[in-house]
């Protein structure tokens, strides 16, 4: 081998070398999900770093900024126009930046936010050797009932991690609706979700039950996971690539410069049917639709309820956005093939919630079935396939998420002996002692039933519209069957505490910090606010229907 | 000028609400005020009337906006007046003897201690009765509908301790109510059928309209004047409403509110003259009543009853006219009119009568009540003998005109139709006369004997004592009564009323004044009578020499009895009001009675049976699809596995279909 030919091979060799392009990343336009990450990241070091006693106090001041400085991020991106005309792929291609994303981004801040009051509540349980104590374990990993547990509640210990899983959790949170590819969308996934699974573990209360809730969440969500990535691995093997933009193409048949390399598999519609159908279960599991849904009754439960409200509403969020994007922006050259699959989902997941929820006895188990029952409305307006549909899923999301956190940390206050009282026979008269808490929880319940002059009511309406000017009016006719079954248990909830004699050793209603106060305040003003005046926030959620491609 | 309409309504409106609201502390002045009120809103209506007098008869129409009441998508109500020669003829009608019957009752009522709330009634009364006239669209129309309504039943019960007023003001009002939906229907028929119910667009856009639809409108619109001028079939509260104060039947149910079904009719002329059958209707409806009510009035021994089924039998002469169309449109309206000052006046006799005589209304216990009252006698005779169409007076002109448009309708129908109002006329003749002279001639049957008989007890003067009511002598209650005039206040009205009963018809009709007037809003085409006008006029007069004649025979020549003989078969039944109570009650309370426990059971067994069913079902598929829940990760993973394995085979199966 010549000395030339060696020269040669290295500048063969090189010359592509130099020619890779240093990633461009647009750190501002990425900033709200950078904030909350390094926060998260701050809140580790704090964990390491700053003495126990002030931990909850720095952990708590870290997250609040965080949160508080991620929304402004939002909010001037989208004053930027980056929700409308400058609305773009960022990131090379991983993260879309567009209407959608903020719309759900800023929605998922403001319900971390709120969240995040619920966590950092520590008034409600009773002071535990002089220290006050929050919701969570004084210490994750002693045995429950052991001589460690004791000590640890004796040492006054508090679980301050729960401040970074969750802002790990937003991150990922944040993430997941603006991915725009499917690598991006899967580190998204399990970034939103292994934090929640620790979080679901942390009772102070009923630990066992916690651990088993998490343990369930974590073996299910894992196995569905495992749904999603083989889905992904078979759309791969379909497009030839993960960008959400290429497989669009291949999928509507416009793709041009094919990889040889990849031409033998590339247009196997039965990779593509296979796969988009995996990876929309493993999202459907993230939201709750029937049948999978069955490991939501369980976590609610088990959980503590801080962790539940938040899960439930923010979760929620983030997979529905998700979902929509992969349904509108990568298969709507499919959508006659997952349409009708999508209406069988969405019927046996409005009745099915509905139905189930009718003859639960415990008020955390009721409104898991009845996030599932919301599930299934939200999945009409997603079946809708049009501008409207996206808008009025972004609105009843925002809505729905709030009066979601609100119900759950009205649900933190009523306690007895046991911590909370949860059982419905013993919210029974509830309106007679505390009317204000009762006729708070009956807003709430009004508006998941969907009553007029609740956002309720606004977010139904939307996306029954959407789903019905889409085609979908029979989803629709079962929508309101639903909800009317769905009105029985919320107005029996009502009708049980204002219409029932309140029992001799009732729980008592905790008097909580201005953290709760403040979720519980926002989650009634939101309702009532988006159900009075909704116009302002369906313009707004209309101007953000429009995902970039 | 045409501001000035909404002052014709705002002065009694303003009347009502300073009486009602103003409280005990009015209660010296407040019947001052409400008269004084009624009198500006009649100086109103003259000024309206000189200035339409002074236009030429194309442009006496003034129209008055004062704002738009709903506005919502198409559908567009206004609050409009509209004033013409229809209008106007109503507001100095109602107007007029309104203020003379306030005059009246100033006198009547004096010894009430609620007499201010009652010139609050009559003031509101006089607002709601202006607006129906003057409203320029249906809805408008039917505010001053139900108004007149919620004054009539106020008034009716006025004396509410009596159970019999309170009854009787409910059976108004329930009864008005069937019409009132007629009235209801009828403007949402228009409104889907014009777009709109203002009266320029539905009644110019007839013509264009399918003569079905039309026919609806007509009925239905029938329906309403039924119920407020208590024509057949919905006549059966009028002689009930009688238990209200004498003036109250004198103003309301007699000149004013209910003809408010003859002003309806005419009014939507357009509608009718484009729908024959519902003409029809209507001139069947007028024909039946006018026979009904002068049946039911020959058998009343009660004055005000007699006189009630008098008024049902006049406004039953001007139904049919009304249905006549064009030929008889001016002489209903004349007839109304007429009948208005006639009725009010025998009215307001007959209450100075039951003035005099402690509140007895038994004609049976009058009698030769012509020396002790002369000047009662000689206004309610002037006012008798307009009423039987005494050749001159101004029953004369009008019922004679109405005779001869329905012969003039021409064919069997016109034979039938001016047959039947012939025969009322003979009828009219009979128990006018028979009134007369039961009450102030014959023998005095008042004499040496207490008003009252113990086994007939008459509910009106003692409940009228235990309010205080009417009369001034509650210690002559019991004893024998001492008949007198009525002082000044309320004979004076009489006066003026009489003056009226005997010129207004030959006023109205020398030189066909009133017909010129009214024409260019209602119309007018001559009829093809197959009888000449002297012709019906003369039969017309042997039908009254003939009534009067029989009535003579009857209760001139031989002495009244006291106590009302058993009666033939039709007298029976007209005594009971031809059976109409036990009519409604056989076929409309029994009949819905049975229906609601019909519906009762069915809503118990079959309705709540499918809802408790859902429920229970609903119920059961929860506590069975619960169980699925059985808290095992392994059965959630094979549920979702499950699931997995059909969303992607109905994914695949999608696409090969």
């Amino acid at each position: 081998m010549s000395a030339t030919a060696v020269h040669s091979l290295w500048t063969t060799a090189a010359d592509p070398i130099s020619k890779i392009d240093a990633p461009k990343i647009e750190y501002g336009q990425l900033s709200p999900t950078l904030i909350v990450l390094g926060a998260a990241l701050v809140g580790v070091l704090i964990e390491a770093f700053v003495p126990r006693k002030s931990r909850y106090y720095a952990q708590v001041f870290t997250a609040v900024v965080a949160l508080c400085a991620a929304f402004a991020a939002v909010v001037a991106l989208a004053a930027d126009g980056y929700g409308t005309t400058k609305a773009h792929v960022a990131a090379m291609g991983a993260i879309a930046v567009d209407g959608p994303s903020l719309f759900l981004q800023g929605t998922i801040v403001l319900a971390g936010l709120v969240g995040l009051f619920t966590f950092a509540e520590r008034r409600l349980d009773p002071q535990a050797h002089g220290n006050r104590v929050d919701s969570f374990a004084a210490q994750a990993a002693s045995v429950p009932g052991s001589d460690s547990e004791k000590a640890a509640v004796k040492a006054g210990f508090t679980t301050t991690e729960v401040f970074p899983l969750l802002l790990f959790a937003i991150a990922g949170m944040l993430v997941f609706p603006s991915a725009n590819d499917l690598l991006t969308l899967f580190v998204a996934l399990e970034v939103l979700s292994l934090p929640l699974y620790l979080l679901c573990a942390l009772a102070r209360r009923k630990r066992l039950m916690s651990q088993e809730a998490a343990v369930k969440y974590f073996l299910l969500g894992a196995f569905a996971s495992a749904f999603t990535l083989f889905g992904i691995a078979l759309l791969y093997g379909y497009a030839g690539s993960v960008s959400y933009g290429r497989i669009a193409q291949v999928v509507d048949g416009t793709v041009t410069n094919v990889d040889p390399a990849l031409a033998d598999t590339m247009g196997n519609d039965a990779l593509l049917l296979i796969g988009s159908a995996m990876i929309v279960m493993g999202l459907l599991f993230k939201v709750g639709a029937v049948p999978f849904h069955m490991w939501t009754p369980d976590v609610y439960q088990g959980a503590p309820t801080p962790v539940t409200g938040f899960m439930a509403a923010a979760t929620k969020v983030a997979a529905f956005g998700a979902l929509l994007r992969l349904l509108y922006v990568v298969l709507p050259g499919l959508r006659w093939d997952w349409r009708p699959v999508m209406w069988a989902v969405a019927v046996v997941t409005m009745l099915g919630g509905a139905i189930v929820a009718i003859t639960q006895t415990d008020i955390k188990r009721l409104l898991a079935y009845s996030s599932i029952a919301h599930a299934g409305f939200i999945l009409a307006g997603v079946i809708a396939t049009s501008k409207d549909g996206v808008s009025s899923v972004l609105f009843y999301l925002a809505g729905y998420s709030f009066v979601t956190i609100g119900a759950f940390a009205v649900v933190t206050l009523v306690r007895d002996a046991g911590g909370e009282a949860t059982h419905l026979s013993k919210w029974a008269g509830l309106g007679r002692r505390s009317p204000l808490v009762a006729a708070v929880f009956a807003v709430f319940l009004l508006a998941f039933a969907g009553i007029p002059l609740t956002s309720g009511f606004a977010g139904k309406f939307a996306v029954f519209k959407a789903a019905a000017d889409g085609g979908a009016a029979p989803l629709v006719v079962v929508g309101v069957i639903s909800s009317a079954i769905a009105a029985f248990f919320y107005i029996r909830v009502i009708v049980l505490m204002f219409f029932s004699e309140p029992k001799a050793e009732g729980p008592t209603v905790a008097v909580p910090s201005p953290l709760t106060m403040a979720a519980i305040g926002m989650g009634v003003a939101v309702t009532l606010v988006l159900g009075v005046a909704p116009q302002y926030f369906l313009d707004l959620a209309s101007q953000a229907g429009v995902f970039v491609r | 000028m045409e501001n000035l309409i909404a002052l014709l309504i705002a002065a009694p409106l303003l009347g009502a609400a300073v009486l009602l609201v103003g409280g005990r502390r009015l209660d010296a002045v407040g019947h001052w005020i409400g008269t004084f009120l009624s009198a500006a809103s009649f100086v109103f209506g003259l000024i309206l009337f000189a200035d339409l007098l002074g236009k030429d008869a194309e442009h006496r129409t003034l129209t008055q906006h004062l704002w738009t009441w709903i506005s919502v998508g198409g559908f567009q109500a206004d609050v409009t007046f509209r004033l013409d020669q229809l209008s106007m003829t109503f507001v100095l009608l109602i107007t007029g003897v309104g203020s003379l019957i306030h005059l009246y009752s100033v006198g009547y009522m004096e010894h009430d201690e609620r007499r201010r709330r009652f010139f609050g009634y009559l003031n509101l009364f006089l607002a709601a009765m202006l607006l129906l006239v003057l409203a320029d669209n249906y809805l408008l129309l039917y505010v001053g509908w139900e108004g007149v309504g919620l004054a009539s039943y106020l008034l009716i019960g006025f004396w509410q301790h009596k159970p019999s007023a309170a009854t009787a003001a409910k059976k108004a009002f329930l009864v008005n109510r069937v019409g009132d939906m007629g009235l209801s229907i009828a403007i949402m028929l228009m409104f889907t059928t014009f777009g709109s119910f203002a009266f320029g667009p539905v009644l110019s856009h007839t013509g264009d309209t399918s003569e079905g639809k039309l026919t609806a409108i007509g009925l239905m619109l029938l329906l309403a004047a039924c119920g407020k001028s208590a024509q057949v079939p919905l006549q059966s509260w009028l002689g009930d409403a009688m238990e209200g104060p004498t003036p109250v039947s004198a103003l309301i149910h007699a000149a004013t509110m209910v003809t408010a079904g003859v002003y309806l009719i005419v009014r939507s002329g357009a509608i009718f003259n484009a729908a024959p059958d519902a003409q029809l209707a209507v001139t069947v409806v007028g024909a039946v009543t006018l026979l009904f009510g002068a049946i039911v009035g020959c058998a009343k021994d009660d004055i005000k009853k007699a006189l009630a089924g008098s008024t049902m039998s006049q406004i039953g002469y001007m139904v049919l006219a009304a249905g006549l169309g064009p030929i008889g449109y001016v002489f209903a309206i004349m007839h109304l009119v007429t009948h208005g000052f006639f009725k009010a006046g025998l009215f307001l006799g007959a209450g100075s009568v039951m003035h005099g005589m402690n509140d007895e209304v038994d004609m049976r216990k009058y009698g030769g009540l012509r020396k002790y009252m002369p000047v009662t006698f000689i206004t309610f005779g002037l006012g008798y003998l307009a009423i039987i169409g005494f050749p001159g007076l101004s029953g004369f002109f009008s019922k004679d005109k109405i005779i001869e448009a329905a012969f003039a309708k021409g064919g069997t129908e016109g034979w039938i139709l001016g047959g039947a109002a012939l025969l009322g006329a003979a009828i009219t003749a009979f128990y006018m006369t028979r009134v007369m002279l039961m009450t102030f001639f014959g023998e005095e049957r008042w004499r040496d004997r207490p008003t009252r008989s113990p086994e007939e007890p008459s509910a009106e003067p003692a409940a009228a004592h235990q309010g205080g009511a009417a009369s001034g002598h509650a210690a002559a209650a019991t004893g024998e009564p001492h008949p007198h005039e009525s002082p000044k206040i309320m004979t004076i009205p009489m006066v003026v009323l009489a003056v009226g009963s005997v010129f207004g018809g030959a006023f109205f009709s020398l030189g066909d004044r009133f017909l010129h007037w009214l024409e260019p809003v209602t119309g007018h085409s001559e009829g093809d009578s197959p009888l000449s006008a002297a012709t019906v006029t003369g039969a017309t007069m042997v039908c009254l020499v003939v009534g009067v004649a029989i009535a003579w025979a009857q209760y001139g020549r031989k002495p009244v009895p006291a106590l009302a003989p058993r009666g033939s078969l039709l007298t029976r039944a007209a005594r009971r009001d031809l059976y109409q109570d036990d009519f409604n009650h056989v076929v409309l309370v029994r009949g819905g009675e049975h229906l609601t426990r019909s519906l009762v059971y069915v809503d118990h067994t079959l309705v709540d049976g499918v809802v408790n069913g859902t429920a229970a079902g609903f119920g059961g598929l929860s506590g069975r699809l619960r169980r699925l829940q059985n808290g095992f990760v392994r059965s959630y993973a094979v549920s979702m596995f499950g699931g997995a394995a059909l969303l992607v085979a109905a994914t695949l199966l999608m696409r090969a279909v």
